[in-house]
């Protein structure tokens, strides 16, 4: 059964920001990117114009693999937004390096699942307005 | 602004000054009151206004070591022989602001701009959000318990009980707290601070004018201002806690007091589990093991080794953001607490800030060089 990536009643939209629209923009066509020095090799975000390691100038956007490992999350009840549902922020880091890390939501996971830190999880992506939100569910869900 | 000015005048009294004294001001955070929906009072330039003031510094923002951060600006102001008495203050309007529609994130915010572009569009919209992942993770990794964490609460409440000025005051027990409803887990309502209509004013004077004052001096012994490690909600290294532990290092190098020496800890808990990382990072028990070190209360209870947040904390007293920890470590200092008063206090810590915002401050029972 597909998951269900739309849970929030509101989604607040980022604002337009030409350093970071790239990142807002990168699912369309299915791929999650991040900024990545070329000359280091290190992704960083959000996403810099120089590389915070080795401060290049030449960041450019590339496609990571999607999947990442919850760091940590938590289940927001309060209803900032009358009628939300309980959902599930959670904060992932990338496989390809230790500390390319995203607050995100997690989807497809009851709220009161055990194990969710530590989870595997892979990227989909939620479009509204052109902007395609990388959301995460179990890995081969 | 009517708050402020009662602060003020009251604290400059105090003082044994009078208005033509005063030759600085700081605040945090400065700028607009009203746009700010109640986190920030009046402008620093405001209050110079009201009062008719000539002042030869002036200071007002939201960056820096977090709320104290202005103190502490205060007193470099004095160091640096730029001004002699220098009113700090610090208003909130939440309360007031809390009845309006304008308080609500998820209603107020239009788009994420700043540090929320990448936190609000996930609904992160609540500090409660951002704190609940490190309690989460921290409680994953070292077995912290809410019945732990609670203990905060609790402690916060039953000193409160002997506040006259705090918000709640009736006794809560740990039952009504696991009860509690959930906000973001696993941060409950009563992990989280109390929004008031408040202002707390100070008067920071140079080390000279301590033998003249008509009161005993809590004398600024040493403060941390150090900012280590990313500035971030979500992508600071160690998510068990926080800038607290730079702050922290910075602090005890710039002392030869120790953390041993320290007589009542008064600890910044806009969310309980903030109170936890500075006991913590401020060296009172070890990475990981601050649930254990408050397990039951008895610890930091005000007859405990290491009584904390004295007058009831932002949890029970109310929001004062900061100043109220700082208010509250001048007056034990000077052994006016009453009831709540903690015998023979003369090292208190006060920290302000939590998340990627952080700054501490040792303050001592009269001038001591």
């Amino acid at each position: 059964m597909a998951i269900d990536l739309d849970i929030l009643t509101v989604r607040i939209p980022p604002q337009d920001d030409p350093e970071t629209a790239f990142f807002w923009a990168s699912g369309e066509d299915g791929k999650l990117r991040f900024k990545r020095c070329q000359s280091c090799g290190y992704y960083s975000h959000p996403p810099t114009p120089r590389c915070p390691k080795c401060l290049s100038g030449e960041m450019v956007p590339e496609v990571v693999s999607g999947k990442a490992t919850v760091l940590s999350y938590t289940v927001n009840y309060q209803q900032w937004v009358p009628g939300q549902e309980p959902y599930i922020i959670g904060l992932v880091t990338m496989d390809e390096q230790d500390d390319l890390r995203l607050t995100t939501n997690l989807v497809g996971i009851p709220i009161d699942a055990e194990g969710i830190i530590g989870m595997k999880v892979e990227v989909r992506f939620l479009a509204r307005d052109d902007i395609w939100y990388p959301l995460f569910v179990p890995e081969g869900a | 602004m009517d708050l402020t000015l009662d602060a003020a005048l009251e604290a400059i009294a105090d003082a044994g000054l009078t208005r033509d004294d005063i030759d600085g001001i700081a605040t945090y955070p400065g700028g607009d009151a009203v746009g700010s929906n109640g986190f920030g009072g009046p402008s620093a330039a405001a209050v110079q206004d009201a009062l008719r003031l000539d002042l030869n510094y002036i200071y007002g923002s939201g960056e820096g070591s977090a709320q104290l951060g202005s103190i502490i600006e205060a007193s470099m102001a004095i160091s640096a022989g730029l001004a002699k008495h220098v009113l700090v203050f610090r208003t909130v309007t939440e309360s007031t602001m809390q009845g309006t529609k304008n308080r609500n994130p998820g209603a107020s915010m239009q788009r994420a701009g700043g540090f929320t572009q990448f936190l609000a569009p996930f609904g992160a919209i609540s500090a409660t959000n951002w704190f609940a992942q490190v309690a989460q993770l921290h409680m994953h990794k070292y077995g912290t318990t809410r019945e732990q964490l609670g203990q905060i609460a609790l402690t916060c409440r039953t000193n409160a009980g002997v506040n006259p000025r705090a918000v709640y005051r009736d006794p809560l027990t740990m039952d009504d707290y696991l009860n509690a409803r959930m906000i973001s887990s696993p941060l409950c309502l009563l992990d989280c601070d109390v929004p008031v209509d408040g202002s707390t004013a100070m008067v920071v004077s140079h080390v000279d004018y301590a033998k003249d004052a008509p009161h005993v001096a809590a004398h600024i012994n040493a403060v941390g201002s150090a900012q280590y490690g990313r500035p971030s909600w979500d992508q600071y290294e160690d998510m068990t806690s926080m800038l607290a532990q730079g702050v922290s290092k910075h602090l005890w190098s710039r002392t030869d007091l120790k953390p041993s020496d320290v007589d009542v800890a008064e600890l910044y808990d806009g969310f309980s589990i903030i109170t936890l990382a500075w006991l913590e990072a401020l060296g009172f028990c070890a990475q990981g093991e601050g649930g254990a070190f408050i397990e039951g209360g008895q610890r930091i209870a005000r007859t405990g080794e290491l009584p904390i947040n004295t007058h009831g904390g932002q949890l029970s007293e109310g929001r004062l953001h900061g100043y109220g920890h700082v208010y509250e470590a001048v007056v034990q200092l000077r052994g006016d607490a009453g009831e709540r008063q903690i015998p023979n206090a003369e090292v208190i810590v006060a920290a302000n800030g939590g998340g990627p915002i952080a700054g501490a401050m040792l303050l001592t029972k009269g001038i001591s060089n």
